[in-house]
């Protein structure tokens, strides 16, 4: 058996403007290092709530959670943000650049962030995720000079600055046309099988999901399939 | 705490937003400069003004009042003893208004660590005859030298020189008002009658101007020679010590000791003067006020921009948080940001206010009623530059507090939602 890195165990959402509705219905499930898994639904069912919870920003849910063996619920802000820092890599739908900042420059802030290596090896790090990626030629531009496709890369470089435990990300190419969905795609899964990067994508793309390693489906709130 | 990033953070933000974070500096910079520049005029206005009179008053005076006997023969009559004693129409005994045993006060007086100096004087009420009109006066009879080494008195004298006081004898130098209401040039010769109807005459040999116009029209100076002939008085005859001391705050406590020991009147220049006091008071309190008023607008000013800042950089800061920025560092970047606003605009506004301060203290001031005064008076005090430079990180700290904390509030998950 391999090693668990996350676990949910009966979480429960619920939202209470302007009526209370329960969005998330006893999830448990668990995902194993090195793991591709993707999570499928129709709009609404409850994704990107499920997201928010296992990546530690919504802390207003039921249950528990473990990151790497870790409970989740009753820490402090800082504690969450620190752990989000080291061991989460988050992909949105958006890009979500800092424009203040350089390309190579937004890929090493959350590495500047941990703090665990100098500047200049995080800088030099940087620089290989973006070959990963292939983006290396644009490190030192801004991000509003890239297109679409290029700043999505920019933003799994980010992610994984930290070499974090896991990435999610929430419809990452749903904002990209069909030649750059692919292309990040191919990314996510050259992630999984060549550096055994555990991820956990969520995707409207069922031949994405076929192609993961594990297709959890979800359908008002509850999980239906894993 | 990682400092640098945050400083590194703070700094793209704020660049990315440069004019409007410069028109914030500004504001504070323009409120610190009119902050200096009016307290280090309004300080040497006031210190101008004191000076006027509190240089030129004695610290302690010593004088002998002329009142009725404290206690009348009735009071010591054992007969009455348990009696209520009214007795009506005192009047004081005939006494000569000078201080007794005055060359042995002196003395005392001289070898006490506390005292500067100290300046005999007598005063006299005479007449000034000009033609058959007689002008109410007072002839002050000072010790020219020690006069001058205490009181400054030749920066009065606008024309003559204070020494021939003592070295002509039977001079005078008349306050400017007196000698332009009888005509008297230096040189001439004025006639007085003293109050007990004895005449004098005395050469003239210069002017005096105090910046106070009562006074100019009533006084003179003379010798205390002269003036002892005059009202023909014996050497040690003395109606005032003036006492300067090293520390003027102590006056009050050593009037008290000086009256006790000696048998005199003593008054301080505390108690002499309050009013000037509060003058000064409430000048710098104004200038207080206004300038705390132009920090807090500036500080608004900080505050708008601020929350500007946070407004348009709300995915920034969600994006921050998501990736690992905890609420504290969020609150840290603006919080530094208002900081720097308030650094960089108010270290200008502190040289700016040097600068003004320095331009007004050039600025030609010519009055007829302040002869030692050429260019307006700037009081260049380290004081107000520390508090201007205190009050400006005060006012950009609370004007940043508010929205960083508004900031570091921020929950990722809405506005990434919100997309
Ligand atoms: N802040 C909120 N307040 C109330 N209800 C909410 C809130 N956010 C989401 N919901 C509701 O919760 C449910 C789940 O939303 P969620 O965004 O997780 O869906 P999703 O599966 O990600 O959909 P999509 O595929 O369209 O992104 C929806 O019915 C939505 O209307
Ligand atoms: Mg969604």
């Amino acid at each position: 058996m391999e090693q668990t890195i996350l676990e949910a165990k009966d979480i429960n959402k619920y939202f209470h403007d302007p009526v209370t509705v329960q969005v998330l219905k006893n999830i448990s499930f668990s995902i194993h290092k090195s793991e591709f898994a993707s999570i499928i639904g129709k709009s609404g069912c409850g994704k990107s709530t499920l997201l928010y919870i296992l990546s530690t920003m919504d802390t207003d849910y039921e249950g528990q959670l473990f990151i790497d063996g870790q409970a989740i619920r009753g820490k402090k802000e800082a504690e969450l943000a620190f752990i989000r820092n080291e061991k989460i890599g988050f992909v949105f739908q958006f890009h979500y650049l800092l424009n203040e900042f350089s390309v190579l420059r937004n890929v090493m802030l959350p590495g500047l962030k941990l703090a665990k290596q100098s500047e200049k090896e995080i800088e030099h790090r940087a620089y290989e995720k973006l070959k990963i990626l292939g983006i290396e030629n644009e490190a030192l531009k801004n991000p509003n000079q890239l297109s679409g496709g290029q700043k999505q890369r920019v933003a799994i470089a980010r992610a994984l600055i930290n070499d974090p435990l896991i990435i999610m990300g929430d419809e990452p190419t749903g904002n990209l046309d069909k030649k750059n969905s692919q292309i990040v795609f191919a990314i996510f899964q050259e992630l999984a099988e060549e550096y055994h990067q555990s991820l956990l994508i969520v995707t409207h793309d069922n031949s994405f999901a076929e192609r993961t390693h594990r297709i959890i489906e979800m359908e008002d709130g509850s999980i239906i399939r894993m | 705490m990682n400092f640098k990033l945050i400083i590194s953070v703070s700094r793209s933000l704020l660049m990315a937003r440069l004019k409007q974070t410069l028109i914030a500096a500004v504001g504070v910079t323009f409120s610190i400069t009119m902050f200096i520049t009016l307290l280090s005029f309004m300080g040497g206005l006031n210190s101008m003004l004191d000076g006027l009179v509190l240089n030129r008053t004695p610290h302690v005076r010593l004088y002998n009042e002329i009142l009725p006997a404290q206690h009348q023969p009735i009071d010591v009559s054992s007969d009455y003893q348990g009696d209520y004693n009214f007795v009506s129409s005192i009047k004081p005994k005939n006494e000569r208004p000078d201080l007794r045993n005055s060359g042995a006060i002196i003395r005392t007086l001289r070898s006490d660590k506390r005292v500067l100096g100290v300046a005999p004087k007598i005063n006299a009420q005479v007449f000034f005859n000009v033609g058959s009109i007689d002008l109410s006066g007072v002839v002050n009879g000072i010790d020219v030298e020690e006069e001058n080494r205490l009181f400054t008195f030749s920066d009065y004298v606008i024309e003559g020189d204070y020494m021939d006081l003592k070295n002509t004898p039977n001079s005078i130098i008349l306050g400017k008002g007196l000698a332009d209401k009888m005509l008297a040039s230096v040189g001439d010769v004025v006639q007085i009658t003293t109050s007990r109807g004895e005449r004098i005459q005395l050469k003239v040999v210069g002017y005096f101007q105090s910046g106070l116009q009562d006074i100019d029209k009533v006084q003179s100076y003379a010798s205390l020679n002269t003036t002892q002939k005059m009202l023909g008085v014996p050497n040690s005859y003395i109606t005032d010590l003036q006492v300067k001391l090293l520390d003027m705050n102590e006056a009050p406590a050593v009037a008290k000791e000086m009256q006790a020991t000696f048998d005199v009147e003593a008054i301080d220049i505390q108690t002499a003067n309050s009013q000037f006091e509060t003058g000064s008071f409430v000048r710098t309190l104004i200038s207080y006020a206004v300038g705390i008023t132009l920090l807090v607008v500036a500080g608004f000013g900080i505050y708008n921009i601020l929350n500007m800042m946070i407004y348009e950089k709300m995915d920034s800061i969600a994006i921050l948080k998501a990736t690992g920025f905890s609420g504290k560092d969020v609150n840290r970047i603006f919080i530094t940001i208002a900081m720097t606003i308030g650094v960089v605009g108010g270290i200008f506004g502190l040289l700016f206010g040097l600068g003004l301060s320095a331009i007004i203290d050039q600025i030609p001031f010519d009055t007829q009623a302040l002869p030692t005064i050429k260019t307006y008076p700037v009081n260049y005090n380290p004081k107000f530059y520390i508090i201007g430079g205190i009050f400006s990180l005060v006012t950009t700290y609370f004007a940043g507090y508010f929205p960083s904390r508004k900031a570091s509030k921020v929950d990722p998950v809405v506005i990434i939602r919100g997309k």
